[in-house]
C-alpha cells in the first residue's frame, strides 16, 4: 500500500474551521474572538445556544453585520469591522473592557497563531520581520486573562512546515496559555499528557498527522472523524 | 462666578501646549478620533510631541496629519499598523519616529493609574516577552508580574457626544473607547462634543465623564472619524 501524503486527504476550509470551533463554544459563555478566523466564528454559532460575544474596543453583546445603509461608524468591533450590538448589549470603557478580559471574566478566547508549542505557548503577534513594524494589540492581555484559550489555524504553514510545535520560534505572546487547537486537519488538546488528538478529518492517519506536527502526538481512546458541513 | 469650560474656537482650545509635551488621543481606529481637534494642534504648531493612541492613525487625517507634518517624535501604542496607516509605515520605516509599543489593556490601565494616583502597577500580561525585557518582575502569590509604570499626559484630546459647559461628557456607542480613560490622565483635557446641552440637560445617571476631569470643550458637529 502506498503511503499516505496530505496530498490524498480533504482538508476543512477555513470557515469549516471556525464552524467546527463554534460548536463547542457552550450556552452561556462569554467569548472574545481575534482577528482572522476566530472573527468568522459569530456566523456559525448555534442558535439554540445564547453566547455572548465581547469586543476587545469596549462592546459587549456584539450582533451580526449591519444591513445596508444601517451601518453606524461609532460601532465597529476590533477589526474596526462595522458591527450591530443585540439587545441587553452594552457599551463599556476601554479600561473595563480589559477589565472583563485580564480579570478571568471571559468563559474564552478564541486566538489565531504563528506558532503553538506543545506546552501551550502561544507566538502570534510578530515575526521579528524588520518590514513590519510590530502591532501587539489585545492579544497578550487576552492570552493571560480568558479563563480558556483556543487556537484556530492552518495545521502547516503556506510552506508546509507545522505551526503546532516542540518549542515556538518566533516571539512568544504568552508562555503555557493554549489549550486547545482547532486546524484543517484536526482537533487537538494540550495538557498534562501531552498532545491528544480528538479529531482528524476523515481518511487521515495518525502518522501522517504526525509527519506535519511538532510534538509527539497520541490518539484518544474516544476520538471522532472531524467533519463540518458545506458552508458559506 | 460661573464655570464655563466651552471655547469658541478651535485656537483657543488647545492654546498654551507646549513642544514635547505627551499628548493623550482617544479613538479605536477612526471610531471615537478626535479628528478636528489633531488639525487644531496641527495648525498651533506644538513639536517634538510624545503621543498616546491605541492606532498609529490612518490615511494622512487627524492623528496622521501630525505625524506627516512632523511633529510627533515618538508614538505609544498598542497596534499601529493596521489598514491605511501609510504616514506611520514611512516615518517608522525611514527610522523617522519612535515606537513605544504597549499591550492594548495594558496601554489603558497604565493610563489609569495615573489618572488614580498610582505609583505602578503589577500586572501579568507580556511575562516572559520581548514586551516585558528591562521591566523589574516580582512574584506574588505564586504568579509573575511586571512592573508597568503610569501614563500621564500633559494634554488629552478625545472625541464625545453630548457635554456642558461644566464639561461633562456622553460618548457614542463604541466611540467611547478611550475617552473616559484619557480624559482623567492628564494635566488639561480637550473634548470635541458633537452637541453642547444646558447645564442639567445631560440625565446624571449616564454621565460617562464628569466634568472635574475635563478643563476645555469645543463645539464639532461632525460624526466618527470627522467623516
Amino acid at each position: 500500500m502506498a503511503v499516505q501524503t496530505l496530498d490524498d486527504i480533504t482538508r476543512l476550509t477555513r470557515r469549516q474551521v471556525a464552524w467546527r470551533t463554534a460548536h463547542d463554544i457552550e450556552d452561556g459563555w462569554y467569548v472574545n474572538l481575534g482577528i482572522g478566523m476566530p472573527t468568522m466564528c459569530s456566523n456559525y454559532l448555534p442558535e439554540d445556544r445564547e453566547i455572548v460575544l465581547q469586543s476587545e474596543n469596549g462592546v459587549l453583546g456584539v450582533g451580526p453585520n449591519p444591513p445596508e445603509g444601517e451601518e453606524d461608524p461609532d460601532l465597529v468591533n476590533a477589526s474596526k469591522q462595522l458591527i450591530t450590538l443585540l439587545k441587553g448589549g452594552s457599551y463599556v470603557s476601554h479600561v473595563d473592557s480589559f477589565t472583563m478580559i485580564r480579570g478571568g471574566h471571559l468563559d474564552l478566547a478564541l486566538l489565531g497563531a504563528f506558532e503553538v508549542s506543545e506546552a501551550g505557548d502561544l507566538a502570534n503577534w510578530t515575526t521579528n520581520d524588520p518590514k513590519f513594524p510590530p502591532g501587539v494589540g489585545g492579544a497578550m492581555d487576552l492570552a493571560v486573562g480568558a479563563k480558556r484559550i483556543w487556537v484556530l489555524t492552518e495545521h502547516c504553514t503556506r510552506q508546509g512546515e507545522p505551526k503546532l510545535v516542540k518549542a515556538c520560534t518566533y516571539p512568544l505572546t504568552a508562555a503555557g496559555v493554549v489549550k486547545r487547537v482547532y486546524t484543517d486537519l484536526a482537533v487537538l488538546e494540550l495538557g498534562d499528557d501531552g498532545v491528544v488528538v480528538l479529531e482528524m478529518v476523515p481518511g487521515l492517519t495518525l502518522e501522517t498527522l504526525q509527519a506535519v506536527t511538532g510534538p509527539e502526538l497520541r490518539l484518544a481512546d474516544d476520538w471522532r472523524e472531524l467533519v463540518a458541513p458545506e458552508v458559506g | 462666578m460661573a464655570i464655563n469650560k466651552i471655547v469658541e474656537t478651535m485656537e483657543a482650545a488647545v492654546a498654551g501646549i507646549g513642544d514635547g509635551a505627551t499628548v493623550l488621543i482617544s479613538g479605536f481606529g477612526n471610531a471615537g478620533s478626535p479628528t478636528a481637534l489633531c488639525h487644531a494642534l496641527l495648525d498651533q504648531g506644538a513639536r517634538d510631541l510624545v503621543v498616546v493612541a491605541n492606532n498609529a492613525g490612518t490615511g494622512r487625517e487627524g492623528l496622521a496629519a501630525l505625524m506627516d507634518a512632523g511633529r510627533v517624535r515618538r508614538i505609544v501604542c498598542s497596534y499601529p499598523r493596521s489598514g491605511g496607516s501609510v504616514v506611520f509605515e514611512e516615518l517608522y520605516l525611514a527610522d523617522k519616529l519612535e515606537l513605544e509599543l504597549v499591550p492594548q489593556g495594558i496601554l489603558s490601565e497604565r493610563m489609569r493609574a495615573a489618572a488614580a494616583g498610582l505609583g505602578a502597577i503589577y500586572s501579568p500580561v507580556g511575562v516572559g516577552t520581548q514586551l516585558a525585557e528591562g521591566k523589574e518582575e516580582r512574584e506574588i502569590d505564586g504568579k509573575r508580574y511586571v512592573l508597568e509604570k503610569p501614563l500621564k499626559g500633559d494634554l488629552a484630546l478625545v472625541e464625545a457626544n453630548l457635554a456642558d459647559r461644566w464639561g461633562n461628557l456622553t460618548y457614542a456607542k463604541s466611540a467611547r473607547n478611550f475617552g473616559p480613560v484619557m480624559a482623567m490622565a492628564a494635566d488639561v483635557t480637550v473634548a470635541q462634543a458633537r452637541t453642547i446641552v444646558g447645564l442639567g440637560e445631560i440625565d446624571p445617571e449616564i454621565v460617562v465623564t464628569p466634568g472635574i476631569f475635563v478643563d476645555r470643550v469645543v463645539h464639532v458637529p461632525t460624526n466618527a472619524g470627522g467623516a
